[in-house]
């Protein structure tokens, strides 16, 4: 909670200090000076920042985060309309993270420096430095234009969905294989993976008893953030697919100089980020019995 | 074996560098190394494949795609290196600060830290350009901005750890200055660290004003710049994808030379580091 509060000021603050103003972007350079007064008195813009940071917060409690400045509707009803949307391109592209990246790292890290591992490093480097608006423009190219097997952009349909979620998760994908084989070779290394593997225990059930498990705290802690890092790109891919999210919302008020919208749309990517980490840090306590609950 | 040799033996870090020093070389000498003028319209010839007078084809305002990509590695590499010294500069400052002095500063600064470092890095250089408006220098003020806190925590990390070292205690205790201690004790030994950090970070600020251009809140045109250059090639996609394609080439060839550079400089500066990460 504290956190939200503060990331409402600071949005609050910084978005008071914009240069450009909505009101003369509402009403054109040649407004009169009555016209631009009594709209900013209309917005509350008239009114001193302490003030209007109280009025919002207070309004927030109950649920009201104003009228969009430029298509004058609920924000609620705006962010109510996109969030959706972005959910299921995030959640799409993370669970692809979470499988490939999980998938690839394990198999490195149990031949390491075989011909898979040694490809698997260089495709991650290459996942890392591949900005992910050009990999979705490249991958329009080759899927829509060329195959025609997919469709260019929009939303509705599963295979809307395809292009836009591998193309947000490959970066993550190769972020997780990186940490997933490093956490691997880090734990077969352990004392106890020694012994189950001398007293006879066969090497699948090593890996998915001790290895894994006692990896999947590091990876955890990584999908968490990743589910950040991917909540920022879904800005980037939502503008390349025509996707109807958050991100796209976010770019078009930050153009409009809509601070109302704008507001909203980065109070949801807080509150989003906040549940995230909350969960990442309740999944600690299932995997690691160390963790206490009490904590 | 000392780290340049280490570097040495490093086959793909040195074929990072040698990427990094022609893109240099090429961002020094655009003027010189440019067949064409890059902002030189020919609309008879907008579009044009790659071929014999456009190595690389034209843009939508038949301006050549070679030239515009050599002139966009100085906008790259500028707002790359500008904005890492800002990074490093208040990070240092930053991260000396509540390192040396501790106490309620340290608290609150690093509290501050925690909260950047949370934020997605896109949006939140998103928000700053949108508190700063769009434009080159905003752009680097907002990359600066973003790498602030990672470097900040590095070097509170290691303030901390060198200022229990024996050799500095035995400094103070000699009653060598606050000022001579941190300058000659322990930010010497940051630098390591700091240049393993600063090389990886131009990676990602090169990433990072390609995709702020791309979304129209970086560089403006008709500045060449790689992320714009993207953005316009984005609306002829379907007609000439190679306006938008060939571009990204040029941003993900630089990423990845500065990432190869900046992980052979970490394995060769910490040879612990080796075999686990990476």
């Amino acid at each position: 909670m504290p956190v939200l509060l503060g990331v409402v000021f600071i949005v609050m603050l910084t978005i008071d200090l914009l240069p450009g103003d909505a009101v003369t972007l509402m009403l054109g350079e040649h407004a009169t000076k009555d016209a631009v007064a009594t709209l900013r008195a209309h917005l509350g813009l008239d009114k001193p920042f302490a003030v209007r940071y109280v009025e919002y917060v207070g309004r927030l409690a109950r649920g009201d985060l104003g009228r969009s400045i430029q298509q004058n509707r609920p924000v609620a009803a705006e962010l109510a309309d996109a969030w959706p949307a972005t959910l299921e391109l995030t959640v799409a592209a993370l669970l692809i993270a979470a499988a490939v990246g999980v998938a690839t790292g394990v198999v490195s890290a149990v031949w390491p420096n075989s011909v898979f591992d040694a490809i698997a490093r260089i495709a991650s480097l290459f996942g890392l430095s591949m900005p992910i608006f050009w990999t979705g423009l490249v991958f329009i190219v080759i899927f829509s234009l060329w195959l025609n097997w997919l469709p260019v952009g929009g939303a509705g349909s599963l295979t809307h969905l395809v292009l836009p979620a591998i193309t947000l998760a490959l970066p993550s994908v190769a972020m997780v294989a990186r940490m997933t084989r490093s956490a691997v070779l880090d734990v077969l290394r352990e004392d106890y993976v020694r012994t189950a593997r001398a007293k006879g225990v066969g090497e699948p059930w090593v890996l998915a008893k001790h290895a894994l498990r006692n990896a999947f705290i590091p990876i955890v802690t990584l999908l968490g953030l990743q589910s950040g890092q991917l909540m920022g790109g879904a800005v980037l891919t939502e503008t390349v697919f025509a996707w109807p999210g958050l991100g796209r919302l976010m770019v078009k008020a930050i153009f409009a100089r809509d601070y109302v919208l704008l507001q909203g749309a980065v109070l949801v990517f807080a509150l989003a980020f906040v549940v995230i980490n909350l969960l990442v840090d309740l999944s600690y306590g299932l995997l690691d019995p160390r963790v206490g609950r009490q904590g | 074996m000392s780290a340049w040799a280490r570097f040495g033996r490093n086959r793909l870090a040195v074929l990072g560098l040698v990427v990094v020093v022609a893109l240099a070389l090429t961002a020094a000498l655009a003027p010189w190394l440019a067949p064409h003028d890059p902002a030189r319209q020919s609309l008879i010839e907008k579009r044009a494949r790659p071929g014999a007078k456009y190595l690389l084809g034209a843009d939508e305002f038949g301006r050549d795609i070679l030239s515009r990509v050599m002139y966009g590695s100085r906008v790259a590499l500028l707002v790359g290196v500008l904005s890492m010294l800002i990074a490093v500069a208040g990070g240092l400052l930053l991260g000396t600060l509540a390192g040396f002095v501790g106490g309620w500063l340290d608290a609150v600064l690093m509290r501050a830290v925690e909260m950047l470092l949370a934020f997605p890095y896109l949006l939140l250089a998103l928000a700053i350009v949108a508190i700063l408006g769009p434009g080159a220098l905003n752009t680097t003020v907002a990359v600066g901005i973003w790498g602030m806190p990672a470097v900040a925590r590095i070097v509170r990390g290691s303030v901390l750890a060198l200022r229990e070292t024996e050799y500095v205690a035995a400094a103070r205790a000699l009653g060598s200055p606050a000022a001579a201690l941190l300058g000659r004790h322990i930010l010497p030994n940051i630098v390591p660290g700091l240049i393993v950090y600063a090389t990886l970070f131009m990676a990602n600020a090169i990433l990072l004003e390609a995709a702020l251009s791309f979304l129209g809140l970086g560089v403006q045109p008709p500045t060449a710049s790689w992320g714009l250059m993207v953005s316009t090639g984005r609306d002829v996609l379907l007609v000439a994808p190679h306006v938008a394609t060939v571009p990204g080439l040029a941003i993900m060839l630089a990423v990845l030379a500065f990432n190869l550079v900046g992980d052979g400089l970490r394995d060769a500066l910490d040879p612990r580091l080796r075999g686990s990460a990476s």
